[in-house]
C-alpha cells in the first residue's frame, strides 16, 4: 500500500452533500477487471454535458483546478455502493486526499486501503477551505497525518483524529493482510475450536 | 463442493459484560485475537463473491502467492453483469463478458464452486445465500457489496466491503474490524395495511436520513418487525445501508426457523436442533444497552414514493413534490433544488400525477417470491398501461421457476409485463436493462442516485406493489384504493 505522510496540494472544491459513489465512477465502467486507469471515468457524467463534451462548470474541468490533488466537499462523502473503483478512480486522477465533514463507512475503509487520505473536519473549518477554495488562486493545504493536522498559508490549523491503526497503516503504507497473516497461529486455533465442535 | 459452515463457538463472554445486544453477542463470537495497537480480528464465516468486486482481489492473491483460506465458507455467483435474456445470453458486451470469464478462470484456479449463468441455483447473491440456507443466524457474512446488509434479516451480522478486503478475506478468512457502534430502531404496532416492509424501510430513511445510521450497527425491533416474513426482514435490512448503517438486523424467530428449515447447506437431524438451540439465544438481552435508539409509529406509515435523487427524498404517495424552499439549510435547498432538476419535477405537483415511462420489478430489495406474488396479485387480469414498458427479473433462478409453477410469469406475461431471467438487471444497469436519457422508472430496487438505471434515467423507489399499480395506471397510485381483481 501506498504510504500517506504529509502532502501540500492544490484543493478542488465539490460543494456538494451526499456524492455517492455513482456519481464518483459510474457503473459501466465497473466492467474492467484492473485497479488501474479509471481516473479518466472520474465523475463521468458530472463532468459531461448530455452531448458528452467537459462541462466547463465543473471544478474539476477548469483549469484553475488541473492538477489538484485535494478534494474538498460537503458531508457524506462516498454514500452507496462498496465499488472501490471510487478511490482507485480517486487515486488516479491524482487526489491524495479528501477533506469533508463525514465520510460512509465502506467508502472511508476502502480509501485507507489506497492510501488515500479522508480527512474529517468540523462543517466550518470546511466551509472555510471550500471558500478558499473557491475564491484564492491557488489555494493550497498541507494535510499532515503525523501532526494530524490540514493547514494553509492564511492561518487555517485544524486538527483532525484518526483512529491509531489506520493512521499507523497510512504512515507505513503497511500490507494489512501481510499482518493478519502474522496472526496465523490465533486464526488456525480459533478454526481447531470450532471444528471440533462439529 | 457444499458451503461448509462452521458451528458458532457458544461461548459466554465475561459475566462482568452484563445484559448484551445480539450485535454484541455475534461480534464477541467472532473476535479471532485483539492484537496490541490493532483492531479485533474478525472471523468471517460465510463469504459470498460476485463477478465485479472480485477479480482485483484475485489478481491480489496471485501475485502474493496466497490460496482461499476457506474455499468451501467462499459462495460464488455471477450477477451484476448477466443478461436477462433467456439462458441469460447472447453476452453481447465483451468487456462484461471479459469480467465473467475472469471468475470462472479465478473458480478453477482457486479451487471454488461457481454458480454460473447455466446453473439452476445462479441468481442475485443476496437472494441465493438465503435461498441456499447459507445466510443462518449468527454468522459473519460480508461480500464485495453494499447490501450485504440484507443478511442481516436472519440474525447475521453482515455487511459490505470493498475489494481489498475481499482479498483479506479470501486469504485470511478474517478481517480487522473496528467495533461498530449500536441502534436500535423499534417500530412500534403493526404496520397499516398496504404498507410493506418496502415502505416501511424508506420510511425509516426518510425519517432518519440517509447518513442517520453511519457507524452504526442497526437491530430492528418491535411489533411490527416481528409481524414481517423472511422476505420482508430482508427487504428492511437490505436498504440499512441507505441509512449510511454498516449493517441490519433482526433477531432470528420462529419465522426464521420456518425459512430455513431443509433448505440445502442448512443444517439437519440433531445439527440442526442444537443449531436452533443456539439460535434461540441470539436476541437482545434485557436491560441491553445501544448506543442510540429510534422509535417509530407503524401507524404513521404509508406507501411511499421517492420524488428526489437519494433514498431519504421520500414522501407518502398521497403527497406532493415538496418546495425547496422549505428545507432548513441553505445547503439542503441547493441539494433539493438539484435533485428537482434532474428529476425535472416542479414543487407541489401531487405524487400520483407522476406519469412512468418505465417499471421494473426486480433487485436485491424485492425480487423474491413473496414480492413477486404481492406484484402478481396487482397485475391480474389488468393491463400494463401502453405508454409504459415494465419488466420483471426474479432474483434468481428458483425464484423464477417457484414462481413460474405457481403461474406468476402467466399473469405478469397476460398483463404485459416482460418475464426474465434473473440477475441484478436495471437497479444498477450494468447489463442491457437500462434506462434512456429522460425516461421515467418506477422501480422496486435501492437506489435513486442520478443515472444509476442509466444516464439521465429517472428513478422513483417503491414497493412492488405500488410498481405493478403504476405499470397499469400509467403513473403512481394508492396501492390501498386498488381493485383487485
Amino acid at each position: 500500500m501506498k504510504a500517506f505522510r504529509t502532502h501540500t496540494g492544490l484543493v478542488a472544491p465539490l460543494d456538494r452533500a451526499n456524492v455517492d459513489t455513482d456519481q464518483i465512477i459510474p457503473k459501466q465502467f465497473l466492467k474492467r477487471i484492473e485497479r488501474t486507469g479509471f481516473g479518466e471515468f472520474l465523475f463521468y457524467d458530472w463532468r459531461r454535458k448530455p452531448d458528452r463534451t467537459l462541462d466547463p462548470n465543473f471544478p474539476l474541468n477548469q483549469p484553475r483546478y488541473s492538477g489538484a490533488s485535494i478534494l474538498v466537499a460537503d458531508r457524506n462523502f462516498g454514500c452507496g455502493s462498496s465499488r472501490e473503483h471510487a478511490p482507485w478512480a480517486l487515486d488516479d486522477f491524482g487526489f491524495r486526499a479528501i477533506i469533508a465533514p463525514s465520510f460512509a463507512d465502506i467508502f472511508a475503509n476502502n480509501c485507507v486501503k489506497n492510501g488515500l487520505l479522508t480527512v474529517v473536519l468540523p462543517e466550518a473549518q470546511v466551509a472555510t477551505i471550500m471558500k478558499r477554495a473557491q475564491e484564492v488562486a491557488g489555494y493550497r493545504v498541507t494535510v499532515d497525518l503525523e501532526q494530524r493536522q490540514v493547514r494553509d498559508d492564511l492561518g487555517l490549523a485544524a486538527p483532525f483524529t484518526m483512529d491509531d491503526f489506520s493512521r499507523r497503516c497510512l504512515l507505513e503504507g503497511l500490507d494489512d493482510i501481510g499482518l493478519t497473516l502474522q496472526h496465523e497461529a490465533e486464526i488456525a486455533a480459533y478454526e481447531a475450536r470450532r471444528s471440533s465442535m462439529q | 463442493m457444499a458451503v461448509e459452515l462452521r458451528k458458532p463457538i457458544r461461548e459466554r463472554a465475561p459475566s462482568a459484560a452484563g445484559p448484551r445486544t445480539l450485535f454484541e453477542k455475534i461480534w464477541q463470537e467472532h473476535v479471532v485475537c485483539e492484537p496490541p495497537g490493532q483492531p479485533p480480528l474478525l472471523y468471517v464465516d460465510l463469504h459470498l463473491v460476485h463477478e465485479v468486486t472480485s477479480p482485483q482481489a484475485f489478481d491480489g492473491l496471485r501475485a502474493a502467492g496466497r490460496r482461499v483460506r476457506q474455499p468451501q465458507c467462499t459462495l460464488v455467483t455471477v450477477d451484476h453483469n448477466v443478461p436477462t435474456t433467456p439462458g441469460h445470453l447472447p453476452v453481447t458486451d465483451p468487456i462484461a463478458a471479459r469480467q465473467m470469464e475472469a471468475l470462472r478462470h479465478n473458480c478453477r484456479e482457486f479451487g471454488l464452486t461457481l454458480y454460473d449463468i447455466d446453473s439452476p441455483d445462479q441468481g442475485i447473491v443476496h437472494v441465493i445465500g438465503p435461498e441456499l440456507g447459507a445466510t443462518q443466524p449468527g454468522l459473519t457474512i460480508v461480500c464485495g457489496d453494499s447490501h450485504t446488509s440484507t443478511h442481516g434479516a436472519f440474525g447475521a451480522l453482515a455487511f459490505g466491503i470493498g475489494t481489498s478486503e475481499v482479498e483479506h478475506v479470501l486469504a485470511t478468512q478474517c478481517l480487522p474490524q473496528q467495533q461498530p457502534r449500536t441502534m436500535e430502531i423499534r417500530i412500534n404496532g403493526p404496520l397499516p395495511e398496504g404498507v410493506t416492509a418496502k415502505d416501511l424501510v424508506l420510511g425509516i430513511i426518510g425519517t432518519i436520513g440517509i447518513d442517520g445510521a453511519t457507524g452504526h450497527v442497526v437491530e430492528y425491533t418491535g411489533e411490527a418487525v416481528r409481524g414481517l416474513s423472511m422476505e420482508g426482514r430482508m427487504t428492511l435490512c437490505n436498504m440499512s445501508i441507505e441509512a449510511g448503517a454498516r449493517a441490519g438486523m433482526v433477531a432470528p424467530d420462529e419465522v426464521t426457523f420456518d425459512y430455513l428449515r431443509g433448505r440445502r447447506f442448512a443444517p439437519k437431524d440433531a445439527a440442526w436442533d442444537d443449531a436452533v438451540a443456539h439460535w434461540r439465544g441470539l436476541k437482545s438481552d434485557a436491560g441491553a444497552r445501544y448506543d442510540k435508539v429510534i422509535e417509530i409509529d407503524a401507524a404513521s406509515l404509508a406507501p411511499f414514493v421517492t420524488w428526489g435523487t437519494n433514498p431519504g427524498m421520500v414522501v407518502p404517495v398521497t403527497g406532493r413534490v415538496p418546495d425547496p424552499a422549505a428545507a432548513r439549510t441553505a445547503a439542503e435547498r441547493g441539494t433539493a433544488a438539484r435533485a428537482l432538476e434532474y428529476m425535472a419535477l416542479s414543487p407541489g405537483t401531487a405524487m400520483e400525477d407522476i406519469s412512468v415511462d418505465r417499471v421494473f420489478i426486480g433487485s436485491c430489495t424485492n425480487s423474491r417470491l413473496e414480492d413477486l406474488r404481492a406484484a402478481a396479485r396487482v397485475a391480474r387480469g389488468h393491463k400494463v398501461n401502453p405508454k409504459v414498458r415494465a419488466l420483471v427479473v426474479p432474483g434468481s433462478q428458483a425464484v423464477k421457476s417457484d414462481a413460474e409453477r405457481e403461474g406468476l410469469d402467466q399473469i405478469f406475461r397476460a398483463a404485459g409485463f416482460e418475464w426474465r431471467d434473473s440477475g441484478c438487471s436495471m437497479c444498477l444497469g450494468m447489463n442491457p436493462d437500462v434506462l434512456q436519457p429522460g425516461e421515467r422508472c418506477a422501480s422496486t430496487s435501492n437506489r435513486n442516485f442520478e443515472g444509476r438505471q442509466g444516464r439521465g434515467g429517472r428513478t422513483h423507489l417503491v414497493s412492488p406493489m405500488m410498481a405493478a399499480a403504476a405499470a397499469i395506471a400509467g403513473h403512481f397510485t394508492d396501492i390501498r384504493r386498488w381493485r383487485f381483481q
